[in-house]
């Protein structure tokens, strides 16, 4: 649905986006992921057609974005970073408006539906002028969806809205992205985690990591951490878990918990289990601390402008 | 086609809840309404009709076309500098519309509200035409607001056009009105230092096309092209100030 291939962008002097490739199918929501500047908004306006790229080649829906742009738009539904509103229209008259923008036949009707689905259908009338923030990122929404595009781009769809408006704009993301694709930016690491089937990891224009939030969570952690605490001495407890097979780095903390690593496919948990309950000791606390996916994302960050520094 | 007719239609409205295109058409329509008022009064007091001054729709449309020269940059100004700035040119550039679309729907929304304030004014001849015997030359009337329109169509293309260029409106505003002004009076001050050539100066002067011939009733082929290149001038500049931004 989305293919992009050695994208290129310069703002004069700039690179913005240095050389992306990557591709989105029908059916999937992929997360763009990247601290604030990494480049996440230009690939989106370039993929909707708002700008032209400066090199590459970019498909959307199976037509190029640059040569094909009309028909690109025809099929794409873009939210924006700043929701583009009319504070002097009320929801339903810009839906209306915008539904006669993309020619839908019965675009009232397509009005109501689309606002009943992002629940706004009972402030129908009232002027987006006084709308909250959680409400215009709705209706944004409803924008979005109006003519049912076969992909969706959302620039950061979450952002400033509260906890419980979050879980609701995920879920509809989550709804859409069964059967449409969806490309969206955030970052907010866990959001990612939680949506996204695949994550692109984008920083100062490049993309640096590509996977599952799964994989990319085992493949850069290689060994998952666990800390253990008992009740009294631990030295002699840490010197038995160090025995253990598949533990490593094992180290006694100042509070007297023991930390350790295992290599991921070699669990030493229930070995480590068996040795305290065998040994005498008052478990008072086991648990993993794996890596987040914040971690990795700041050491893969930091990885990259380290190693533009040195080059 | 569609698509510039359902970018006119909300332009237009936007108008009715703008409070400068409200303080532009009351001060419009009050300035030509007392204009007329008073020379209704004048030619009353001096003996009647026939006898002493008889008020001229030309002269009306004359100072209504001035006043647009002067009012039209600030309607304009926002047209598409506004939506620059609240980030809903984002939405209109990337929904399934082409550039000339967008631009041409701005103009013709614009253009739609100062012909609303042009058709208030035509009670202005009628009312005239009540008050003298044999009535007035109707022929004059249509060439005095054929004028009319075409000046107000192609100032607007103009000023939508500026407003493409820049996101400021102040800027717009202060581009729009000098533009105006060149074209009204000095475009055609370097005629008279060429000794060829010179009539291209002359023919660019706004005023020679509007107040000089149509609003005189001498509908000649020449003006009206005149005005139709501007308004071509001013949606070409607009689509290629959209296509620039774009890619910078």
């Amino acid at each position: 649905m989305i293919q992009v291939n050695g994208l290129i962008k310069d703002y004069g002097a700039r690179r913005a986006l240095n050389n992306i490739s990557f591709d989105a199918n029908q059916g999937e929501i992929v997360g763009f992921l990247g601290p604030n500047g990494a480049g996440k908004t230009t690939a989106m306006r370039i993929l909707t057609g708002y700008m032209p790229p400066t090199d590459g080649t970019i498909t959307v829906a199976g037509y190029d974005v640059v040569d094909e742009s009309l028909e690109v738009r025809k099929r794409v539904g873009y939210l924006p970073e700043t929701v583009p509103l009319y504070n002097e229209m009320t929801a339903f008259e810009y839906l209306k408006f915008m539904g006669e923008l993309r020619h839908i036949p019965n675009s009232e009707e397509r009005a109501l539906e689309t606002l009943e689905s992002v629940n706004l259908e009972s402030r129908s009338h009232s002027y987006i002028g006084t709308f909250s923030k959680g409400m215009r990122q709705r209706i944004g929404l409803a924008q979005a969806l109006l003519h049912r595009p076969e992909v969706l781009i959302l620039d950061e769809p979450t952002i400033g809205l509260d906890p419980s408006q979050v879980v609701e704009i995920r879920e509809v993301i989550r709804e859409i992205g069964k059967d449409r694709t969806v490309l969206f930016s955030t970052h907010i690491l866990s959001e990612a985690q939680q949506i996204c089937d695949r994550v692109l990891i984008i920083n100062k224009g490049k993309i640096v990591a590509e996977d599952t939030p799964e994989n990319l969570q085992s493949r850069l952690v290689g060994a998952q951490r666990v800390v253990l605490r008992v009740r009294g001495e631990s030295d002699d407890l840490a010197a038995k878990v160090k025995k253990i097979k598949g533990v490593k780095a094992v180290e006694t903390k100042a509070d007297g918990s023991i930390e350790f690593e295992f290599s991921a496919g070699q669990d030493a948990r229930p070995q480590v289990a068996k040795t305290v309950v065998q040994g005498g000791y008052e478990l008072l606390e086991m648990r993993s601390v794996g890596m987040s996916l914040e971690e990795i994302f700041l050491e893969l960050t930091r990885e990259s402008a380290s190693g533009k520094k040195s080059s | 086609m569609r698509n510039i007719w359902t970018i006119a239609k909300r332009e237009y409205d936007h108008y009715f809840i703008s409070p400068i295109a409200y303080v532009v058409a009351v001060a419009l329509l009050f300035l030509v309404g007392g204009y007329f008022s008073l020379m209704l009064l004048a030619a009353n007091q001096g003996g009647g009709f026939g006898g002493g001054f008889v008020p001229a729709i030309p002269e009306i449309n004359n100072l209504f076309g001035f006043l647009l020269l002067l009012s039209i940059p600030a309607l304009t100004m926002r047209v598409l500098a506004d939506e620059t700035r609240t980030g809903t040119i984002e939405l209109l550039l990337t929904a399934p519309v082409r550039d000339f679309e967008l631009v041409a729907g701005k103009w013709l929304g614009s253009f739609m509200f100062v012909l609303t304030l042009i058709l208030v004014t035509v009670l202005y001849p009628i009312i005239l035409n009540s008050q003298v015997s044999p009535g007035l030359d109707w022929r004059l009337i249509i060439s005095s607001y054929l004028a009319l329109v075409l000046l107000t169509g192609a100032l607007m293309a103009l000023g939508v056009g500026i407003s493409a260029i820049f996101s400021n409106q102040v800027t717009a505003f202060i581009t729009t009105l000098g533009l105006f002004i060149f074209l009204w009076w000095l475009v055609g001050i370097p005629s008279s230092l060429f000794p060829v050539g010179g009539e291209f100066f002359n023919y660019m002067v706004l005023n020679s096309h509007f107040g000089g011939a149509l609003n005189q009733g001498n509908v000649y082929l020449s003006d009206v092209v005149y005005f139709l290149s501007l308004i071509a001038v001013g949606l070409f500049t607009g689509t290629v100030a959209i296509e620039i931004r774009r890619w910078k």
